[in-house]
């Protein structure tokens, strides 16, 4: 099993030098959002709203995909379990660059309703690299649409750079994450 | 109900019976009658039903209670039979033979509180935690917040008040001020008085 | 030997892993079971041999828009039927059992809500039933109707974006947009009521935490009749559709035998032909004043339930309008002790309700502290999702796996909470 999974390391990825490609791939990124289907948590049940007519999140160029090799944007819906982190990291390792996070709900920020809980993480930034949060309990759609536009503005500055803050910082969150999944129960990686 | 709980007591050595509602009791069986207690109920009391089966950890004692919650569905009541096992190398026998649903109750209590079921499928298979190495959670002389501060990152900033202090010094000002002015007055007095 | 000793020991037939089952064989659900007091135990599983190549493991969760929530199904497949399912749990588990230890009374009101993200008022009901009744309060008229109103909203809301998520799991997805963008209207009633839409935080130990705003129930009737014409369109577009009807009709066929068995409330039950309903074996607030019957059905398959579900939101619409036109006037909230040196005297109860999944219930256990000593939550779709789920998907196409998943209406966040 072991020679079917990689054991590379991410790799940080320099921007383009010429100015003017660099606003053109920041601003087609920051156009064409596409969430990873998957409901970490509460957060799940106001992403459903935001796909239906009434909020109609395909007006700005986001929309669900099912697998996170298609997917660009992975929203942390609310608190994270220990074993739910297990596969969100795994899910986030297997999005392709350009990649974003986005935290929903205080959860994410400071461990919110669960701060004292012993199976849910008190802050993501130390396991993932968090782009924008959202916070409240729960957060309305139209708080994620602000959220979504914030993000767009991030990434048209440039300023979205999650991806390569977890490449080069790669041995610091390896270690949070180990410090809490003890059992990674996957094929053997080499770092 | 009331047979039913008469029968119980002569039968199946139960004590201590609680009427909490009209409709609702509970009452207390040794160990080694509560399968053929829960056997009886099922199958010629009518209590077919099983509603929830869970423990309750009384540290004081030195016992898990656990509580197996019945219905019969025609009659219309609830019957709960406590059970108490020793918190040191708590064990019960099994129930997953006369319902599908007390295994996976069966395997929640294995891990959240420690109690074994031996013989009850897949009792040792962790069910709702993956890699805990603490002791089981569910146990009252786990701390949560202890091991969550130990083992997560608390976001610096975030503050925790203790209630009752937080809410005298904000709900109660006037008590605080109060407070002040006697504690003023009598340091006023003593001072006067020498 | 006793009678009673468990079938492990005995090493009897109905143990014993029987044969892989035949591709070609109708559902193992349709086969009927040997009566009650020898049920099968499906204690060990059936010997496959993965290395024979005859089998594949595929993993369908957490992260599948098809599972109903952040659960997991393991399922092992001979071609595309399942011969072998285990469903996993815990990715939601936040200890809420636990938390509620050590906080006290009125701070465990905040967040029972959150242990059911679609239905989170009968998990306040419940919850402020349960410490009513060991504290001795006595809630005012008024606050019982509210309440009964309350709860019959959010059974609206789950239902209806239950009936949308059924009928997306077989890839009809305009009746999915059409469902939760029809939610989202009684989620304004709520919102308008108390301030938030998803978690109310309305129903408070002692009564509602206020009364109804002015000119609500007819804000109200105008949500009942969007709900009605959707209900109608549903109809039309789903329970009339060639391949809805085709897909669900025969599966996952519960027999009535199973229902004790594996402790199955609610519609599911009722889809059996169980006439079970809590709100009316055990009435609770004021249905014992409202004229109504439990719907039951026959066929105990998918179609089945999602027609009792159907049904069930034009009843729980009929019951709001009942209870809009007779509610009486008054206050809406006992005045509580002060929170903070509010004890309970010790005992223990156990107090239901008929959610839109099931039989919902909290047991309690005060100690005679300011902090409850036990809370325990009986989630309805506890046993649908575990025990029921892993025999009912043996025998069915990999396909129709999420349209089962769908039909039992688990919600993975009440089974670990």
């Amino acid at each position: 099993m072991a020679e079917l999974f990689c054991d590379a390391r991410p790799q940080a990825v320099d921007p383009a030098a010429n100015r003017v490609v660099r606003a053109f791939y920041n601003w087609a990124q920051a156009n064409s959002l596409f969430i990873l289907a998957f409901g970490t948590g509460c957060g799940a049940i106001e992403l459903r709203p935001l796909f239906t007519a009434r909020y109609d999140i395909s007006r700005y160029g986001i929309m669900p995909r099912p697998t996170p090799r298609q997917s660009g944007l992975f929203i942390i819906g609310g608190y994270a379990s220990i074993k739910t982190m297990k596969r969100i990291i795994r899910s986030y390792e297997q999005m392709q660059n350009p990649k974003f996070v986005m935290g929903l709900g205080s959860c994410t920020v400071n461990g919110g309703m669960y701060w004292d809980s012993y199976n849910t993480i008190n802050r993501l930034d130390y396991y993932l690299p968090v782009d924008v949060y959202v916070a409240g309990c729960m957060p309305r759609p139209e708080s994620l649409i602000a959220g979504f536009g914030r993000l767009k503005t991030l990434i048209r500055e440039g300023r979205a750079e999650g991806a390569n803050r977890y490449a080069e910082n790669f041995d610091w969150y390896k270690a949070n994450q180990k410090r809490i999944i003890k059992d990674w129960n996957m094929p053997e990686y080499n770092w | 109900m009331e047979d039913t709980l008469r029968t119980l007591v002569e039968r199946f050595d139960a004590t201590g019976v609680d009427r909490r509602r009209d409709r609702l009791a509970f009452a207390i069986v040794p160990p080694d009658r509560l399968v053929d207690a829960v056997t009886w109920l099922r199958d010629l009391a009518g209590y077919r039903h099983l509603v929830l089966l869970t423990a309750v950890d009384r540290i004081e004692e030195g016992i898990f209670r656990l509580l197996y919650l019945l219905r019969a569905p025609e009659e219309r009541a609830d019957i709960g039979l406590h059970v108490d096992v020793p918190r040191e190398g708590a064990s019960m026998e099994s129930i997953h033979h006369l319902w599908a649903a007390a295994r996976v109750y069966q395997r929640e209590l294995r891990e959240m509180f420690g109690i074994d079921f031996p013989g009850s499928p897949e009792v040792d298979v962790s069910m709702i935690l993956e890699g805990w190495d603490g002791p089981p959670p569910m146990r009252r002389d786990f701390d949560t917040r202890k091991y969550s501060e130990e083992t997560f990152y608390p976001r610096e900033g975030r503050e925790t008040r203790d209630p009752a202090a937080h809410a005298a010094v904000t709900r109660y000002p006037a008590d605080e001020q109060v407070k002040d002015e006697i504690r003023r007055v009598a340091r006023e007095n003593r001072t006067r008085g020498e | 030997m006793r009678y009673d000793e468990s079938p492990g020991k005995t090493g009897r037939a109905a143990n014993s892993p029987g044969p892989a089952p035949d591709p070609g064989a109708p559902p193992r659900a349709a086969v009927s079971r040997p009566p009650d007091p020898w049920p099968p135990v499906r204690g060990e599983r059936p010997a496959l041999d993965l290395d024979s190549g005859r089998y594949l493991k595929i993993w369908q969760g957490p992260q599948h828009p098809g599972s109903t929530g952040n659960m997991a199904l393991e399922l092992t497949l001979e071609g595309d039927v399942v011969v072998d399912c285990r469903t996993h749990v815990g990715y939601l588990h936040r200890g809420f059992e636990k938390l509620m230890e050590r906080r006290r009374f009125i701070q465990c009101f905040p967040i029972v809500c959150r242990i059911c993200v679609p239905e989170p008022d009968f998990n306040e009901y419940l919850f402020a039933a349960a410490t009513e009744e060991l504290a001795g309060i006595a809630i005012p008229e008024r606050a019982r109707w509210i309440r009964a109103l309350t709860l019959e909203l959010t059974r609206i809301a789950s239902l209806t974006m239950g009936l949308g998520g059924q009928a997306g799991a077989f890839g009809l997805g305009t009746v999915g947009q059409w469902a939760v963008a029809h939610r989202d209207f009684v989620l304004d009633l709520f919102e308008e009521l108390s301030g938030h839409r998803i978690y109310h935080m309305y129903i408070i130990p002692g009564g509602v935490r206020d009364d109804l705003p002015e000119g609500f129930a007819g804000r109200i009737e105008d949500v009942l009749g969007k709900i009605e014409t959707l209900v109608g369109d549903i109809e039309r577009v789903m329970f009339a559709n060639a391949v809805f009807k085709a897909r669900a009709r025969g599966l996952g066929r519960i027999p009535p035998e199973w229902i004790e068995f594996f402790g199955v409330t609610g519609t599911t039950a009722r889809a059996a032909g169980v006439r079970r309903d809590v709100r009316r074996d055990a009435p609770y607030l004021v249905y014992d004043e409202l004229a109504f019957e439990p719907i039951v059905g026959t066929r105990s398959d998918v179609y089945e339930r999602s027609l009792l579900r159907k049904e069930e939101i034009l009843l729980a619409v009929r019951l709001v309008r009942e209870i809009l036109a007779r509610m009486p006037r008054g206050p809406v909230r006992e005045r509580l002790p002060n929170p903070l040196h509010w004890r309970i005297p010790a005992g223990e109860t156990y107090v239901r309700a008929e959610s839109g999944r099931g039989e919902y219930g909290y047991y309690l256990v005060a100690d005679g502290t300011a902090y409850p000593r036990r809370v325990c939550v009986r989630g309805a779709s506890y046993t649908h999702a575990m025990a029921l789920l892993e025999e009912l998907a043996v025998g069915v196409s990999v396909a129709d796996v999420a349209g089962l998943m769908a039909s039992l209406q688990t919600c993975p966040p009440e089974i670990e909470r």
